[in-house]
């Protein structure tokens, strides 16, 4: 038996070398634009999603709010890149500062909510975020901003072609996953694991809880401002309708939600599944489609709900069961003694 | 400066909205109540009450307080579906798995909505209450005026059944201590369908009222299922006219900043009211737990 | 020396007084008992102590200082150590993530806190006490798997880690069978022989006879009688509050 989970792990190194030499390589096996876009977007939506599973997967407090930290992520490198030249390789810093101030104001505004009054709570921030920028000038309004199109600069970082963008949210993807992973194994990842499962427990064992719970939503959202930054180049077009309404919000949390929420392959599943879902949705549907992949994930969460609320992750896990250790779950350690980080 | 009339005038039509506000959020507070449930798919609901009365207006001609007894009827059964088929199976789920499940319905719904009759803003016409009254210069729709009084009615006749009857009682009990109730042969199983029945019904009874003279649209659903949640939360857990006293502030609340400041502001002030509630008094103004 | 003074505490819940003007003295080493009839407040007092309650009036000092409206991990980390009357562990966490979250956290600079791994120094200790409690083979067992004498034990486990200065013990018996019971009061004696501090509410008579030095006992958050636990059991009004004559 030992042998057998010997080759299983050996295959599943072979696995992750598969599918990053897949990744890789996929602008040279897909060159049309639409798939190139559609795995674009994707990639995004683990980058984000993960971001989110951070705090809300690990620690559990759902928030319906992290798209403000993409907004605000968004209009700093924009605003900053359209009236005093910055390229947004800098800008992304400014973004991600105004995003972690705001993940610690809205923190220390509404930790002390747990499970939906959190989820409401944020909700309501978002929303009256929303509406600000709507009636702000100095944010343009319902108008929002376009950035100039310069076909080819990498100092502005705007290309003609879908591919750099491919490769930079490639690495941002990875890079994500990468310290989720080693989160989850880490001090840092027990602590907030067991601030879910029962808080004033762990905060009756000496934990701080609402510190660590900043920290996961600060990284949570300087994450996100990143990828706000990201959007604001690959679109060139952004405004309050697009980045800050609540489809986007719930399609944030339903990504780690669905693939499983507190692990580390759950966002990567819950995006692999329902991005090129909508995407399907969309063409077959035609025109009336636009809503239709929403219909889906609705239908989809209600099922998971009912039957695998661990998400796709747990109809894996039942499947296969403790052999097949995709991701750090220490009841079956995968790379040796898996305590010793 | 604004005057004192408009101040009066967006305030009473505030209180008249807020009515059916209330009577919706008090359906949210009985399903709570009963089982800690929160349905998000509530407003959903409402939304499709709202449509079913402008079909049945444009389709077939009839006046929303035709279309009522229908909707009561059948949206009775959709809540008591609802707890049959999904609600049932999550009782005792983790929280998250709860607030999946009525969240996924109510997207499904939402969206369904959207796939069948798009998102464009449809209105109630012809219906025997149009017309609108003026007393001492504040200006009145039938339609609100009736609506309001619609749902005060319906507000306590639901009061009176959960007070008075045997079948109210039994809902109260198990609203208390489920356990307790079982043991003294309570079938909470049953209680809790009907209970979903019930508050469902308030959603589509608020629904067909509102629609008579509030826009149709898709959207209105989540709103409506934010603002009966707030109303619960300033309401307070487990108040009965509390939560209906929620429900007319906010409404009080929404249509005063609404005219004060810009009207796309006033839902900023719903919101900041409902945070500060949150953070301030949880239990709400008359809240029990 | 005395480790914690409690001094006039009063607690209510709206118009419910649960402790009433209540004095307490544990000193260093001394194990100490709490008892008292369902509902007297007994672990309403610890959960004053621990800071999970607000109080209305009174001092609580531990080694000289009012702990009252410090926040529950401040308390844990100035070395207030507790167990629940139900075993409260990590159910989804191994035995073994359990123990290193009880660790010290005093002082600990939660920015280096991401990648931080799990120094030799905790894994000894984490050994040392498994090791104590004799769960050392399920170390990589989930919390929630393992048997609820098992829990207790880990419970027990954990709160040791960071070398704790008053141990608040809640039932530490209830729920579990005869031979965990001497298990476990031959774990307290070991503590005691060690030099710990220990307050322990218990029901067990047998257990309280056996290993307090000093008993308090409650009845309606009322201090009704102290002493040795020998006093105690003859006290009138103590019998009167258990068996009501």
């Amino acid at each position: 038996m030992e042998r057998v989970i010997e080759k299983i792990r050996g295959y599943k190194i072979w696995g992750i070398i598969l599918l990053l030499g897949f990744l890789v390589s996929y602008p040279w096996i897909f060159t049309d634009p639409h798939p190139r876009h559609v795995m674009i977007i994707l990639l995004m939506y683990v980058v984000l999603g993960q971001a989110w599973n951070i705090l809300g997967g690990y620690s559990g407090q759902i928030s319906l709010g992290n798209h403000i930290f993409f907004a605000l992520g968004a209009y700093t490198s924009t605003m900053l890149l359209l009236k005093v030249g910055l390229p947004p390789w800098i800008g992304v810093v400014p973004g991600a500062i105004l995003a972690s101030i705001a993940a610690i104001f809205i923190g220390q505004i509404c930790f002390d909510l747990r499970g939906h009054y959190f989820a409401i709570g944020t909700l309501g921030l978002a929303e009256i975020t929303y509406i600000i920028f709507l009636n702000w000038n100095f944010v343009n309004r319902a108008f929002g901003f376009q950035i100039p199109i310069l076909k080819n600069s990498t100092y502005y970082v705007q290309w003609a072609n879908k591919e750099p963008y491919f490769y930079i949210i490639l690495t941002m993807a990875v890079l994500v996953v990468a310290f989720v992973w080693k989160m989850d194994k880490s001090t840092l990842g027990v602590y907030l694991k067991a601030i879910k499962e029962d808080e004033e427990r762990a905060k009756s064992l000496g934990i701080d809880s609402r510190r660590y719970k900043l920290l996961a939503f600060v990284i949570s959202a300087v994450i996100t401002s990143f990828t706000g930054t990201f959007y604001a180049q690959y679109i060139l077009y952004i405004d309050p309708d697009s980045l800050l309404n609540l489809e986007f919000a719930l399609l944030i949390i339903i990504i780690p939600m669905v693939g499983g929420m507190g692990t580390v392959l759950g966002p990567i599943l819950g995006a692999t599944l329902l991005i090129p879902l909508a995407e399907y949705a969309r063409t077959a549907f035609g025109g009336g489609g636009r809503g239709v992949h929403i219909l889906i994930y609705g239908l989809v969460i209600v099922l998971l709900a009912l039957y695998e609320p661990r998400g796709l992750i747990g109809i894996v896990k039942r499947r296969f069961g403790k052999t097949f250790m995709l991701y750090g779950d220490d009841s079956a350690p995968l790379f040796g003694e898996g305590d010793k980080s | 400066m604004i005057s004192f009339q408009l101040l009066l005038q967006s305030s009473i039509s505030g209180l008249l909205i807020g009515g059916i506000y209330a009577l919706v959020a008090v359906g949210l507070s009985l399903i709570f109540g009963l089982m800690n449930i929160v349905n998000f798919a509530h407003g959903d609901y409402l939304m499709l009450a709202m449509y079913a009365t402008f079909w049945a207006n444009y389709l077939l001609g009839w006046d929303p307080l035709v279309t009522l007894p229908f909707v009561l009827f059948i949206w009775f059964f959709a809540g008591a579906v609802t707890y049959k088929v999904v609600i049932r199976r999550i009782l005792d789920a983790p929280m998250v798995a709860q607030m999946f499940s009525t969240f996924g319905l109510g997207l499904f719904l939402r969206y369904g909505a959207y796939f069948f009759w798009s998102a464009d803003v449809r209105k109630v016409n012809d219906n025997l209450l149009s017309g609108i009254l003026d007393i001492g210069n504040i200006y009145i729709t039938k339609a609100e005026l009736v609506a309001f009084f619609g749902s005060f009615a319906a507000t306590a006749l639901l009061f009176l059944f959960i007070k008075r009857t045997k079948l109210g009682k039994a809902i109260q009990a198990t609203s208390q201590n489920k356990e307790a109730a079982m043991e003294m042969g309570i079938y909470t199983d049953k209680v809790n369908a009907i209970g979903w029945g019930i508050g469902i019904m308030c959603v589509g009874l608020g629904g067909v009222l509102l629609a008579t003279y509030y826009p149709v649209h898709i959207y209105s659903g989540w709103m409506f299922t934010l603002i009966s949640y707030i109303s619960v939360a300033l309401g307070g857990f487990g108040s009965f006219w509390g939560v209906y006293l929620g429900g007319m502030m906010i409404g009080v609340i929404e249509n005063v900043f609404g005219t004060v400041f810009v009207p796309t502001f006033k839902m900023v002030f719903v919101y900041a009211t409902f945070i500060f509630i949150l953070i301030y008094r949880p239990k709400g103004l008359f809240g029990k737990f | 020396m005395s480790v914690l003074n409690i001094h006039g505490l009063t607690k209510s819940f709206g118009g419910l007084i649960a402790i009433d003007e209540v004095d307490i003295t544990v000193k260093q080493g001394e194990i100490v008992g709490l008892i008292g009839p369902n509902g007297s407040g007994k672990t309403t007092l610890f959960n004053c102590v621990t800071g999970l309650y607000q109080t209305d009036k009174g001092k609580i000092m531990f080694k000289n200082e009012d702990i009252i409206g410090f926040s529950p991990y401040k308390i844990a980390q100035k070395g207030i150590a507790r167990t629940f009357q139900l075993a409260r562990v990590f159910h989804d966490l191994t035995l073994f993530q359990n123990m290193v979250l009880a660790r010290n956290h005093l002082g600990e600079n939660f920015l280096r806190t991401p990648t931080k791994s799990f120094d030799q120094l905790l894994c000894d200790l984490v050994d040392y006490w498994l090791e104590f409690v004799g769960l050392t083979r399920l170390r990589n067992e989930l919390a929630g798997e393992v048997s609820y004498g098992q829990q207790k034990l880990l419970e027990f486990a954990m709160i040791l880690i960071p070398d704790p200065e008053l141990i608040l013990l809640d039932e530490p018996t209830s729920g579990v069978n005869p031979v965990m019971i001497n298990k476990i009061m031959s774990l307290i004696r070991k503590l005691h022989d060690q030099g710990k501090t220990m307050f322990i509410i218990e029901h067990n008579m047998k257990v309280v006879m056996n290993l307090c030095e000093r008993v308090y006992v409650l009845d309606h958050g009322k201090k009704i009688c102290e002493g040795t636990s020998a006093e105690v059991q003859c006290d009138g009004k103590v019998i009167e509050a258990y068996f009501g004559y």
